[in-house]
This record gives structure tokens, sequence and C-alpha cells, in this order.
């Protein structure tokens, strides 16, 4: 049932949001996929497929990568973060700050501009304005939120220092 | 496929959860006009109080990121007199006869029509609603209603210091008549309208639980994708699915209208599966048709006279004698590229159809559903999901269609059919792609004394059979027709060439292209007689106050008169469209090698009434951004009815480190509400590309803009 068929693909251990998880699937499958539609953690985006858009974005062991071109082999034994395990109460000083600043428009692409913003300031807690266009210039957003991201990115390198900007 | 999960863990959750608002579950209590549930006040289709004073609100717009969500419930809150973050929130259900638009009739969403077609429905709604709940509390005390009123969700006597909760007034409410012509709050009353209120949906949007059409999970759900001909329009003449069946995960390979459907487990198998397809395609007239074509055949029609859609005075004569003028603007087609690919999910059996889909249109999605399946219209059910990106693409049918054909053929299981961005790009609705023709003569003041446009293109309208082929297509003629410049000798012409390439309404539609051409144009103008170009604009306002009061107030802000920045020029713009007035000046530097900067936009909007001024900001930031990818980047070209743009990297986006500082200025002026969603885009481009004339003597004519145009030797 449910599209589940025996298959002799060897399982793949994935640690996602600190719980391991073993998956049937072929190796070649991106781990996006894997994500949505074997775990259905449907908060990482499916926008382009080929690292051109950055709505996949997860990170694997801290460092953010694209997971529509990722293949889920390749994330066997790392951490997996997704949106949904940034932090548990949805209140990641990113997350705060875009609630704050009120970011998101259609917000499709806000999971992996969040998660890139996380990585950003996990590696440069106040990153200057040319840190952010680096660090964020892998994530398109249609509707256009750039510059409340960019104030938001700003707004968490505070909140994250404990200050209240 | 096979997981350690239970199937039935990942599933819990799929699909209540949702960004403010309710999916995929029937409403708890069909809020039809006076429905009678027990311990339930529902005295429109609009709202509902119960017991517990728990209101809950029917969002019938979708929401796209335009913050209906937040929006609707504020105008309704307001009226209603309760507290805004208490409300509950659910997304109106496809049933035409309670929610179409109160305007066109139709339940269909484009056109920046939520608030400003509305408004009035909702607050006399609401407005309804209180004040039956006043006289149930006024009957209850045996007071006049006149000596009640309200706090949020609370009657108040305050002679005698009485309150009634509104929870405890829903039996009694329900009883009553609903008042026909309540009385409205006065603006100075407004508690939530015109101040600025937090989206309700940013928490679920910044945590993962949002729920896009994509993101619809059913149990037993099997998810599919269509292999479609490489040129638009082609049909499938057969096809060999031998090694797609072979495919692990492929369940099914069906022929459905649009192509050869892969039905699979996971989307990463479908697209597998149509990788190993073989299909003969019968590619159709669009075969014949490429760009160079195109504009050359669009050129060759400008010389003719086209239909004339207006003539002031005596064009003809005037531009006959004396120094002329004369310009040629192009644009190309464009496609939407919304964020979340097209996607929709149905289930079909031989009595019922239900539909998710993230979708601008739940009432013609419900028609297709009944179309195709044969289930009456009225029991078609459809669940609006949040949209990741509308821009108008979402109003179209052929995703539902997919879905709906796919799911027809796997009877009975949920089925989501899911396009690639390559998909998206190929198979769009395509903005038009048109030659414009300017001609123009100055009095000897400078000011215009003929001016004359012919526009040569396809229109949207006529090919989608919303006007008669033959008659001027309203929406190519948008923003040119109704120019606001006084000019005593002015025609505009169009000639319909239309070679059948799938058109639609790309954000600002018609004025998207014809805001850059006349305010070009104008520019144009300006500098040939040697006058400001704010000035001279100002000076052809007279007729036109609310275009010149945003024009002076962008002028204002934008300290026009004063130099610019270093390196860097102005241009401005004024544009009206879907009931607003816009406008921007704009900063811009050029590099030596032809790169254009802008670094700051300073838009101006007069909406009449901002219901929620942080969103009416949002929305001129993102057509700000919208406008500027198109100047820098837009352009889908066709070669042999093929588009050549796949993907992302051939039809780029504007990112962060290219998006300029964009200031907005909301303009009070009281009249009724306007559009938002896209009256932010038609005035950015020709204010980029006149602060590029300004800097560089370059004139742009044709977008996006060729770097190697504006080059330094």
């Amino acid at each position: 049932m449910l599209g589940i068929s025996l298959v002799e693909d060897a399982m793949v251990t994935l640690v996602v949001n600190g719980t391991s998880k073993n998956l049937d699937v072929e190796g070649d499958m991106p781990l996006l996929w894997a994500l949505r539609d074997v775990l259905a953690l449907t908060g990482t985006k499916y926008g382009c497929g080929i690292a051109q858009c950055g709505a996949c974005t997860v990170h694997l062991d801290g460092q953010p990568v694209r997971a529509c071109v990722t293949p889920a082999s390749a994330a066997a034994g790392k951490r997996i973060t997704t949106i949904e395990g940034l932090s548990a109460a949805g209140d990641h000083p990113v997350q705060k700050a875009w609630i704050e600043v009120d970011v998101p428009q259609c917000g499709f692409c806000q999971p992996g501009q969040i998660m890139s913003a996380a990585a950003l300031l996990a590696s440069k807690p106040a990153p200057t304005d040319a840190d952010i266009d680096t660090a964020m210039a892998g994530n398109i957003c249609r509707c256009g939120t750039y510059q409340r991201i960019r104030a938001a990115i700003h707004r968490a390198a505070a909140l994250a220092k404990g200050g209240r900007s | 496929m096979r997981t350690s999960l239970s199937r039935r863990t990942l599933l819990k959750g799929g699909l209540v959860a949702g960004a403010g608002l309710t999916i995929g579950v029937p409403l708890a209590r069909p809020p039809r006009a006076r429905a009678q549930t027990a311990g339930v006040f529902a005295p429109n289709q609009w709202l509902t109080i119960d017991r517990d004073g728990v209101v809950t609100i029917v969002n019938s717009v979708p929401e796209m990121g335009q913050g209906s969500l937040t929006t609707t419930s504020m105008i309704i809150a307001d009226e209603l007199d309760t507290s805004l973050d208490k409300v509950k929130v659910q997304q109106a259900p496809a049933n035409p006869p309670l929610y179409a638009n109160p305007v066109t009739k139709s339940q269909s969403y484009g056109g920046s029509r939520g608030v400003r077609d509305h408004i009035e429905t909702w607050r006399k709604a609401a407005a309804a609603a209180r004040e039956m709940l006043k006289q149930a509390a006024a009957n209850e005390w045996g007071v006049p209603v006149e000596s009640v009123d309200t706090e949020p969700d609370v009657v108040i006597h305050r002679p005698s210091g009485r309150r009634l909760a509104y929870g405890q007034l829903v039996d009694k409410a329900q009883q009553l008549p609903v008042p026909q012509d309540p009385k409205l709050k006065t603006p100075d009353q407004f508690r939530y309208i015109g101040k600025m209120v937090k989206r309700r949906d940013t928490p679920e949007k910044v945590t993962g639980k949002a729920i896009y059409g994509m993101d619809v999970q059913l149990p037993g759900m099997l998810i599919a994708s269509i292999e479609r001909c490489p040129v638009n329009g082609g049909k499938v003449k057969s096809f060999d699915a031998t090694a797609t069946r072979a495919v692990k995960g492929v369940k099914q390979v069906v022929q459905v209208s649009n192509g050869v459907a892969v039905v699979a487990d996971t989307f990463w198998a479908a697209v597998k599966g149509r990788r190993a397809l073989k299909v003969t395609w019968d590619e159709g007239p669009l075969a014949q048709v490429s760009t160079p074509m195109i504009n050359r055949e669009y050129a060759q029609a400008a010389k003719q006279p086209g239909q004339v859609a207006r003539n002031d005075g005596d064009a003809d004569k005037a531009l006959a004698s004396g120094k002329v003028i004369e310009a040629v603007y192009e644009v190309p087609f464009l496609e939407h590229a919304c964020m979340e690919p097209m996607n929709a999910t149905a289930q079909v059996t031989d009595t019922e159809c239900t539909i998710w889909a993230p979708t601008q249109n739940p009432g013609g999605t419900q028609q297709t559903g009944s179309k195709l399946t044969g289930v009456p219209v009225d029991k078609v059910v459809v669940h609006t999901t949040l949209l990741g990106g509308g821009f108008g693409r979402r109003g179209e049918q052929d995703f539902i269609v997919d879905a709906v054909e796919t799911a027809k053929a796997v009877k009975g299981t949920p089925v989501k059919t899911m396009w690639t961005r390559e998909d998206d790009l190929t198979h769009g609705f395509y903005r038009p792609a048109t030659y414009n023709v300017f001609r123009a003569t100055l009095d000897p003041s400078g000011a215009p004394a003929a001016w004359s446009t012919r526009i040569v293109g396809p229109g949207i309208l006529i090919q989608k059979g919303r006007a008669k082929a033959g008659e001027i297509d309203a929406a190519a003629v948008e923003a040119v027709r109704n120019m606001p410049y006084d000019i005593p000798n002015l025609k505009i012409e169009w000639t319909n060439k239309d070679y059948g390439f799938p058109l639609g309404f790309w954000r600002s539609v018609g004025p998207s292209q014809n805001g850059f051409i006349i305010e070009s144009f104008v520019d144009e103008l300006a500098h040939a007689a040697k006058k400001d170009p704010f000035e001279y604009r100002r000076a052809l306002l007279g007729k036109s106050p609310r275009h010149k009061a945003v024009l002076e107030l962008v002028a204002q802000k934008a300290n026009w008169g004063a130099p610019p920045p270093a390196g860097q020029a102005r241009g401005i713009a004024v544009v009206f469209s879907y009931g607003s007035y816009a406008a921007t000046v704009a900063e811009v530097s050029v590099a030596p090698d032809g790169t254009p900067r802008v670094h700051k936009l300073i838009t101006g909007i007069d909406a009449g009434l901002a219901v929620n001024p942080d969103q009416v900001k949002a929305q001129m930031e993102g057509g700000a951004v919208y406008a500027l990818t198109a100047v820098y980047y837009g352009k889908i070209t066709i070669d042999k009815g093929r588009v050549q743009q796949k993907n992302f990297h051939e039809y780029r986006m504007l990112r962060i480190n290219e998006m300029p500082v964009v200031e907005v200025h909301i303009l009070d002026s009281g009249h009724p509400a306007g559009g938002l969603g896209e009256p932010g885009v038609p005035s950015v481009a020709p204010a980029v590309c006149n602060a590029v004339y300004a800097l560089t003597g370059k004139r742009i004519r044709r977008l996006p803009i060729e770097t190697a145009l504006l080059k330094r030797a």
C-alpha cells in the first residue's frame, strides 16, 4: 500500500533533527525528496532542483547545503537539520527576528532563507551587509522580501547577542 | 519504498497545520447565510461566533503573499469589534454563491481586487453582526439598543455597568433579523484598519509548518509528474513507457491532455520515470514560431495603421508637419516564476471529486473538476492551500486539469501532480511581447502638441475568449489608452498580432509594459524640450490631480532638485493601475562594463485607504523587485515553439546582493481603497531607464537592459 514497494537498495540511515531514521531509498535520491516524500518533512521546499534558488537549504553538520542536489546517501551519518528542527519552539533568533520584521510574503522561500541566515550567523555572529550579500545570494525570493531579510538578519544578530539593539 | 516510521505517523497533521488557517477539513459549520447550528451565531457566510466567544472569520481571498489572511480578518474584526489576536480564520471553500467577489461575481482573484472589491461587503457583514449582538443584549437588559455599546468581544451598558460577552449572546442574537443597512464605524473609531498589524501567517511560515499546495499529504497519496511536449500546445502522438514502468517506485503511466503522467510513490521516482519515457509528439502549429520571426513580423505590422483605441483632436494632421520625434519600444514575453512550481492534488471517485490546490481561482477549479469528472459543480470540493506566489499565474486551470485527469486515471487514490521548474518556465502563460511605435511633435512651449502610439502585440483577453476578436483588447492598451497627460491631439492604435503562444496575466498585466513605454517616451519629450522631467510631467497633469500628487510626493521625498549621489542620476515615473496611483524615483549608476545598478527606489502610493500600512509597504517593495528583475534580466524567447529559458540560470531573478533600498511613502488620500498587489510594478522600469538616460545619454527602448549598450569604451 501507499506506494511502498519491496526493494533491494541498501538502507540509508539519516539523522534528521536529532532523530535517527532508517530509510529504504535509492541512493541517488536527493536528500530533498527523502525529507519531503519519505519523511514527510515538507518545510524544506523544492524550487528549482539545480541548486539555483536555495529553497531546499538544510544544514549538514551545521553547514548550509542544497538538499535538491545532495544525494540522500551523501548525507548518511551526518547531522541533518531542517527548518522543522532549527529550534524546538520556533524561537531561534532568526525566526524571532523574521517575525519582528514581518519578513515573509508568500513565504515559500523563507525556510531556505532562514536556514541560510542561521548558518551565516553561526559562523559570523555580527555579519556586515557584504557578508549577508555573500551568504544569502543563493536564495531567491520572488516576492522581493530581500530588504526585510537584510534587516531581520541584523536584528537576529542583535537578539543572539542578547541585546535589544 | 519502506521506512522505519509508520506512514500514519508521517501523515499525522499533514493538513490541519497551516499558516493561520485551516484547510483540508470540512468547515465545521458551513456558514451558509443564516446557518442554523445550535450554539452558533452565524449572521452570514463571513463569520461565526460560538458560545465560548470564539470568532471564526472566513477569508475568501486566497493567501498568495499579499496578506489576505491578515487584512480580511482586520477588516471584519474591526467592524465586529472583536480581539484580532483571538479570531480564527478559515479559508473559504469553493462556493461562488456564497463567496464570489461581489464586484466580479466570480470566485477568482486577480487584478489586485482583494481589499477594494470586498471591504464594503465585509464591513457591512461584521457591522450587522455587531448590531445583532447589541440588540440581543439590549433585549436581555430591557434597555434601548441606543444605550448599549461594545468593547472587544463584549456588549456593555455603561449607565448600569452591565456587560455580556459575545459568547453569552450567540443564541439570542441568532434569532434576530439581520439588519440590511447597519451603521459602519467612522474612521476615527477604527481599532485595526489603518494601523500596522503583524501578519498572522508569519509564525507558521518561519517554522516550516505552513502548508502550500506542494506540501499536501493524504493517506495513500501518490505523486505524479507529467512529461509535456517541448512545443507549447503540442500533443502526444504515441509513447512507450516500458522503461518507465521498470523504474522503481513508478506505479502507473497514463496519457492526459497535457502529456504523459508518470504516477509514482515519490516525486523523484516520477521524474526518473519521465526521463525514461519515449514519446512521439504532434508538435502542432507553434513549432513554426520563433522569436526573431515574431519581432520581424511585429515591425512589419507596425507600418500599417491599427485599430483606433483613442483619438483626441487630430493627431494625424498635427504629426504631418513640424519636427516629429519618433521612437520604437520593445518588450519581451515574461514568465511569472512563482517560487512554488505549479501543482495540485486531487482525489476522484465515481461520485466525488476533491481538489487541494494553491489556486487564485477556487471557483474555476471547481468548474474544472466538474467538467472533467461529471461530478456536479456544487459537489466538487476545493480546498485552497497557501500559494507559493501567484502573480496571475495561479488563476489558470492547466495545473488543475493535470491533477484531476491524473487522479481520475488512478481512481480513488489521491494524487499530487507536480511540475518541475523546467515545466513551470517552459509551459507558462506569458506576459505578451509587444512592439510600440511613438511619434510626437512639441508646441513652441515644448509641451506635446500631438502624440501617437501604435502598439503591436497579442491580446490576452481575446486569446482567452474574454473579449471579442476584432475589438480592442482592454489589457493590451491599459495605461496607454487612459494615459493621464493633457495632450490636445492624441491617437492610440492597437494591432492584434497573436501567434497562439499562451498568454497570461503577469503581475500588473498591460501596465507592466505600457507604463514603461509611456513614461519613457514622455521623458524623451521632456529632454527634447529641454525641460526637467518632473516639472514637464507635472505641467501636463492638470486634469489628473492624483497622479500629480503622488508624483510630487516622490519628487519631494527624493529631494529631486538637489544633486544626486556622486556617480548616480535620478529618473522619475508615475503610473495608474488597478485603482491606485504609484510613482517612483530611481537612483542609478552604471558600471564601466555597462552593468546598471539601482541604489535606491523612492516610491509613493495612493491606494486610497491603506488598511495595513506595513503590508502596503511590503507590496510596494515586492512590486519593485518584480519590476526590477524584468528590467535587468526578464526575457522569454521562443525557438520553434520551445521556450529557451528552462531554469533560474537562464531566467534570472534579482538576488539580495542586487537589492536596492526601497523607500515607500503612503499618500493617504481618503479615496476608496485601490489595489496594491500590482500597482507597485509599472512605474519602476521607466524610472530606472529614465535615470540611465540622465546619467549616460543612452535611451533604453528595449527590455531587459542590454549592458552592451551602456558599456563605456
